[in-house]
């Protein structure tokens, strides 16, 4: 495996789980070792130098996320770092790779970053239907208890940090950090208002830092070889690598580490295959289910954060939801606004009940009961919904994202929908 | 001071505020459900939406939600633009897709927030075509009504019972568009202040279950400013009247007093205003022991004629105003009047007095007790005997929460982020009781005493804090002490309670010694002592410690002294033992009675006078606090009820005793009264006199929109009455004149052009939250510090003798029976009220698990109490002292139990539980029955 695809190094082609021996033989460990050789100050520096950015969907300076953690704490109270691993993304599978086949990197960074901000207490919330990830993660916390990699005075360094797996209950909103500390603290799912930011008051009101699992399987590498080297590893002006995911009629669905920038058009045409026999490309949720589409024009784009931020839409969680011919635009942008609605936690107006409408109406579109009133109807929803601001938290402009982007590029079928009182594609038998 | 501008206008607000304060404070109208003023913001509704400009060059601004934007100096907004408009109205069109057009129908139609921000947005047209969810409702006993499907999702309801008022058993469910805030299952919500939801509510989702039985509009309710005779807080309240009954009782804004808040039996206990048990009628007592029904005239001729003929003793009461006891002592003679009161609370109520005159701690109010940053708690079951106080306590252990937030810069307003941040830290609690109390959960430590060991405690806690060697105290009390003496010390504003309620007259010395020592030390210490009832300090205030006490009034009436006694408005056998109180009354060949509802004293007058309830009379009280403050009639009493002091005026005339020849008006009573008692001297600034005008009129008693004025005698005679003048007060029975720009004890009602429910009495605040524009109703009597001299602790003296001094150690099957107070059933009045008696029950004995053991008993079984003194049900309570027998005081069945007295207990071979009342409404199959 070339070091320049760090991430999967150690994922097998039987996706078969990396054990310890394997993943100390084949390196691992020795960023640790580098971390706690250090001192927290400079490991945050070299975090904050790789230009290493969130890779959970917002896309945050990982080292500036943690430079707000207080490092002075007179109190002597508990600093937590927690592993977002509740991925639900719609569309998005890229951090069960690396939590099934690589769990030791996932904790290795972990140690790091907890190390860097000085956690003593570090938590691996993980979605519920990942029980495989979750014990294979048991199994590997308990294996560095015995091997002094976790628990009390780690390697001799006097760092203690505990590690444990809560699995979450399943709601897409825990997947927010706020709503994920409130979860992990036995409330209800709800997010937080911000001020103030976890990183002063976060879990049980103390310093969190809470990170996807994909950036904190990045730390001990870039503590080890250095911001310079990660840097490098980007096509563009975003560093490191990406895992990116394809999913939808093409002819090779899947996950790839590639390097961060890497062309859409690379990714589909290369990796996933192309489309499937019989399918042509019309258009693409970029990161996942809660971002704007993009069309056939965009595919010569880079995938990364500004690129695709530039093109109106977000590169999310990098892992891409085509849209093909044969399926109609209405009824995909429907089934995900029922989704969404769905998983509102229902505590901020707007989504709560402004959601559920969004999906009244498509649905009504799609079902051919559709009134000319009801593009105004959508247009006013996405207004109403889709500023970060409007709601409580990103849930539901995210939510509308798939819908104002289709608004703008499929505006026709809608009307076709409308007008015809019928959906084209069920009619027509494409499906 | 910040300058923000709003829609081009420049305003000066007040720093620390949030931008929706800010905005109701310069009387702009922004709508918002989810923000209250007791509670904080969360930003859950966005309703409270503005638009925020980055700079005067941005055209574009974003959407900001008014209760969670902090003010700051420059900052630019929009409220009347389009942007901001459309997305309020958005937010009502969104909170309307499931709520049912039901308004016609609903309890909160016509005082619903729901309805007056509708408007207020300008939602009309309904796009929605979906289906709207709708849930089942539940059983929430006998006081709330439940309707969810109303429910607008504002989180409201679990903020104020979970987060304000500690309640554990109603919380948000489900998720999305599916929440449902109610019960895990169907029940009787637990928390004694469940009743606010009525209010904090701002739908008809929780109602007031008394009030939809018997329902009225808000606009069609009369009603007038009075105060809560459920206990000795003196919470202030707004009762409503329609076709001469009450309606319903709802807050009455006093930011000293209650704020927004009331406890469930003053909500819920004015029904026995209404009872069927109510005099109507004066009766005199035939040969045969029957009554016969008199005419007013008649029956104070009758009255009058005893009275001169015979040797005059009075019995006032603590539950009725200050100006009637006044004038019965008059009328009898102050040697000859007892302030009614049981011999053994007489003393500890005048003690009471005593120790918080005498005091140099501050007599705190709620807002004060809400600021202590430390609290230790003797003896006194806070939410059960003085609720309100409770409800502030939860709030006082918040100040480590506040201490933490401002380390973080957070204002006091963002309530979510100071909840995550503090968790469960809290400001120290500590609690002495006989038995666990309903605050244990929030207090970092309490422990059962017996009442002498709780003193004990006390006094080592005074002497430690004087840094003095505390008198012997067992481990761990002795370290107990000594931390809370540290944490008290530590407080930059520490509380002490105590109060009657455990009986201790050495308790009540050990808390003032407390505070004394903390007030000698430098500490700006608060000292609250609880007692009883709406007027037991008044009581105390008027009588003095001279004045007899029942068992001295029985003594000379048996020695042919005394032969006539007057009772006003108290029912005796709830003041001493049954054959004590025989004895008292059958010592006087005449007993005149004047009371509101028939009960055992009145049954045995030879003379009943129907009094008017505190509803349909006015008077002066005095709180806990030492805080006098005016009731109103609310309405006009019906048949021969008068007031008590109608009554005792007129006998006065009838008789010409000269002190009644200057008395004509209410107002002159009180000015004697102020004139002629000294600790009293202050109750005539307790409201405006009858004279006051506002704008040259009174004070309408009816909203506005009060119809029906000439049709709801129709179906009697279809001749509108005139409007009847009231002749004692500044309120008229009518809906002219302005309520507006009046003192706060005159205001009695809360509405606004566009502001139909109680979120209307924002408009009448300096600012959301704060003081009344019309000041605070009341008048403080007390000065703290007055009388204090820099002499030796009260608290090392002795108290005075009760009976239970011989009670050490009590051992070999005698047990100290220690009162348990309750909320629903120990006061007499409210008790009367059908839905508080529903949840009151009969009366029980609670003792621990060892004494159990060893009497053999087991729950559910019966003992007996002494000699005959009482038969109850036994309850198995680990958490009362022991040596102690917990008893239910005031509830049915425990009327000879005497506090402190040392009592044998015995298994009651073969008893049953007595049949409990079952309610009226509840379902029997899931979701019940509403109405």
């Amino acid at each position: 495996m070339s070091l320049d695809l760090p991430l999967t190094r150690n994922v097998r082609p039987d996706r078969a789980p990396t054990g310890f021996d394997a993943y100390e033989a084949n390196g691992g460990y020795r960023g640790l070792r580098a971390a706690i050789g250090m001192s927290p100050a400079d490991c945050l520096q070299i975090v904050k130098d790789s230009n290493l950015r969130g890779r959970g969907g917002a896309g945050f300076p990982t080292g500036m996320k943690w430079s707000f953690v207080p490092m002075d704490n007179p109190g002597g109270g508990h600093k937590y770092l927690i592993c977002n691993a509740d991925e639900m993304e719609p569309g998005t599978f890229k951090d069960r790779l690396l939590l099934e086949c690589d769990p030791h990197q996932l904790i290795e960074g972990m140690i790091c970053a907890a190390y860097t901000i000085q956690a003593d207490v570090a938590y691996i919330f993980i979605r519920a239907e990942y029980h495989k990830a979750a014990r294979l993660l048991r199994e590997a916390i308990a294996v560095c208890y015995d091997k002094g990699y976790l628990g009390r005075d780690i390697l001799g360094s006097g760092y203690t940090l505990d590690m444990q797996v809560h699995s979450s209950a399943g709601r897409y909103i825990c997947g927010e950090e706020t709503a994920l500390i409130s979860s992990l603290e036995g409330k209800r799912a709800n997010p937080r208002a911000k001020p103030p930011f976890p990183q002063v008051s976060g879990l049980w009101g103390r310093p969190t830092i809470v990170n996807n699992v994909e950036t904190l399987c990045n730390i001990h590498h870039i503590i080890e070889r250095g911001a310079d080297w990660f840097q490098a590893l980007g096509l563009t002006e975003d560093a490191g690598t990406k895992l990116y995911g394809v999913s939808g009629r093409v002819k090779n669905p899947g996950c790839w580490e590639l390097p961060m920038g890497t062309p859409i058009r690379e990714i589909i045409e290369k990796h996933a295959g192309g489309m499937a026999d019989g399918y042509q490309l019309r258009g693409f949720l970029p990161g996942g289910g809660s971002t704007d589409f993009l069309t056939p024009d965009h595919l010569d784009l880079a995938m990364d954060y500004g690129t695709i931020g530039k093109a109106g839409s977000r590169m999310g969680t990098g892992t891409m939801i085509i849209l093909d011919d044969k399926t109609c635009p209405v009824g995909f942008v429907k089934n995900l606004m029922e989704f969404f609605a769905r998983e509102s936690c229902g505590f901020c107006t707007p989504c709560r009940d402004g959601l559920p409408w969004s999906a009244q109406v498509l649905d009504d579109i799609e079902s051919g009961r559709g009134q000319a009133e009801d593009m105004d109807t959508l247009a006013r929803q996405v207004e109403f919904i889709g500023a970060i601001g409007n709601t409580h938290c990103a849930l539901a402009p995210g939510a509308m994202e798939p819908l104002q982007s289709a608004l703008k590029y499929f505006r026709e079928d809608f009307e076709r929908h409308i007008s015809g009182s019928a959906c084209p594609w069920c009619d027509g038998g494409a499906h | 001071m910040p300058v923000i501008t709003i829609d081009g206008v420049a305003y000066e607000v007040q720093q620390g505020q949030n931008l929706l304060e800010s905005c109701l404070s310069l009387g702009l109208d922004l709508p918002y459900f989810c923000w209250h003023p007791a509670m904080g913001s969360i930003g859950a509704c966005r309703q409270c939406a503005l638009v925020q400009y980055q700079n005067a060059e941005d055209t574009r601004g974003r959407i900001v939600m008014g209760c969670m934007t902090p003010v700051t100096d420059g900052a630019i907004f929009s409220l009347a633009g389009d942007k901001a408009r459309h997305f309020r109205e958005a937010i009502v069109e969104s909170l309307m897709l499931n709520h049912p057009h039901d308004c016609p129908v609903c309890a909160e139609g016509g005082e619903c927030h729901l309805q007056d921000m509708t408007v207020m947005v300008g939602h009309r047209d309904r796009h929605y075509r979906g289906r709207k969810n709708t849930h089942r409702n539940q059983y929430l006993g006998p006081l709330i009504n439940h309707e969810m499907n109303r429910c607008i999702t504002c989180y409201r309801c679990t903020r104020y019972y979970r987060d304000y008022a500690g309640g554990t058993d109603l919380a948000a469910m489900a998720a999305h568009d599916h929440i449902y805030f109610g019960r895990h299952q169907e029940g009787v919500l637990q928390s004694e202040f469940a009743g606010n939801l009525v209010e904090v509510c701002p739908t008809g989702v929780f109602t007031d279950k008394t009030l939809v039985h018997d329902y009225t509009r808000k606009w069609d309710l009369q009603s007038a400013p009075s105060v809560c005779v459920g206990c000795g807080v003196g919470c202030n309240t707004l009762p409503g009247e329609r076709y001469g009954r009450l309606k319903r009782v709802h807050n009455r804004f006093n930011a000293d007093v209650n704020g927004y808040f009331l406890c469930d039996r003053g909500r819920f206990g004015a029904g026995f205003v209404n009872s069927e048990n109510a005099l109507s009628y004066p009766g005199l007592r035939e040969a045969d022991g029957r009554y016969r029904a008199l005419d007013h005239h008649d029956a104070l001729h009758r009255m009058a004629e005893s009275c001169a003929r015979g040797k005059l003793a009075g019995i006032g009461s603590p539950r009725t105003s200050v100006e009637a006891n006044f004038l019965l002592r008059e009328l009898v003679g102050s040697q000859n009047y007892a302030p009614g009161f049981s011999d053994a609370e007489q003393l500890l109520v005048n003690l009471a007095l005593e120790l918080q005159q005498q005091s140099p701690a501050v007599i705190p109010d709620i807002s004060t007790i809400e600021s202590a940053d430390a609290v230790l708690v003797l003896g006194e079951d806070v939410t059960n005997t003085a609720p309100r106080i409770a409800l502030a306590l939860r709030q006082s252990v918040r100040n480590k929460a506040y201490e933490l937030a401002a380390d973080l810069k957070l204002e006091t307003w963002q309530d979510a982020a100071i909840r995550n941040l503090a968790q469960d830290q809290r400001s120290p609690l500590f609690i002495a009781a006989v038995a666990d109390t309903p605050l244990d959960e929030v207090a970092l430590q309490r422990l059962s005493l017996a009442p002498d060991a709780i003193a004990a405690l006390g006094r080592a806690v005074a002497d430690s804090i004087r840094g003095n060697t505390p008198a012997t105290l067992a481990a761990p009390l002795d370290t107990l002490a000594r931390d809370i003496a540290a944490a008290l010390g530590a407080a930059k504003r520490p509380l002490v309670i105590s109060g009657t309620g455990c009986a201790s007259a050495p308790v009540m010395c050990a808390a003032q010694a407390v505070a004394n020592a903390l007030v000698d030390s430098g500490k700006q210490a608060m000292l609250c002592l609880c007692v009883p009832e709406a007027n037991s300090l008044g009581q105390a205030m008027l009588a003095g410690p001279q004045a007899p006490d029942l068992e001295q009034l029985g003594k000379r009436a048996a020695s042919g002294e005394l032969d006539t006694l007057v009772v006003l408005e108290n029912d005796l056998y709830r003041r001493g033992s049954r054959a004590r109180i025989n004895a008292l009354l059958e010592a006087f060949s005449q007993v005149i009675v004047l009371d509101g509802l028939d009960n055992d004293t009145t049954s045995a007058a030879t003379l009943a006078l129907p009094a008017a309830s505190f509803a349909e009379s006015e008077g002066t009280l005095v709180s806990l606090e030492g805080r006098a403050q005016r009731y109103f009639p609310v309405f006009q009493p019906r048949d021969e009820r008068r007031p008590s002091w109608v009554w005792l005026l007129a006998c006065m005339k009838e008789l010409e005793q000269p002190q009644a020849h200057a008395l004509h008006h209410f107002d002159d009573i009180t000015r004697a009264c102020a004139a002629q008692v000294p600790a009293l001297a202050g109750i005539t600034a307790a409201a405006p006199d009858l004279h006051y005008l506002n704008l040259g009129v009174k004070i309408p008693r009816q909203p506005p929109r009060y119809s029906g004025r000439t049709a709801m005698r129709a179906n009697i005679s279809v001749h509108e009455p005139k409007q009847r003048e009231d002749e004692e007060t500044a309120l008229a029975f009518t809906m002219e004149g302005l309520n507006r720009n009046q003192p706060a004890a005159l205001l009695p009602w809360v509405w606004s052009p566009g502001w139909n429910s109680n979120q209307s009495v924002q408009k009448f605040q300096t600012h959301p939250g704060g003081p009344l524009k019309g000041g605070t109703a009341g008048v403080r009597l007390l000065h703290p510090g007055a009388q204090h001299s820099n002499g030796p602790t009260q608290g090392q003296q002795p108290g005075p003798l009760n009976d239970a001094d011989d009670s050490q150690n009590p051992q070999d099957g005698r047990w100290q029976l220690v009162p348990r107070q309750r909320i629903f059933g120990s006061d007499e009045l409210s008790a009367l009220s059908p839905a508080i008696a529903e949840l009151a029950g009969p009366g029980y004995i609670e003792i621990n698990a060892v004494d159990a053991a060893a009497l053999g008993v087991t729950p559910g079984a019966g003992v007996h109490v002494g000699d005959g003194l009482a038969t109850l049900e036994v309850r198995v309570n680990d958490t009362v002292a022991a040596g102690c027998a917990g008893f239910s005081i005031g509830l049915a069945g425990t009327d000879n139990l005497i506090p402190l007295a040392v009592v044998t207990l015995s298994r009651a071979e073969g008893w049953r539980p007595r049949p409990q009342i079952i309610a009226r409404d509840r379902g029997t199959g899931p979701g019940g029955t509403h109405v």
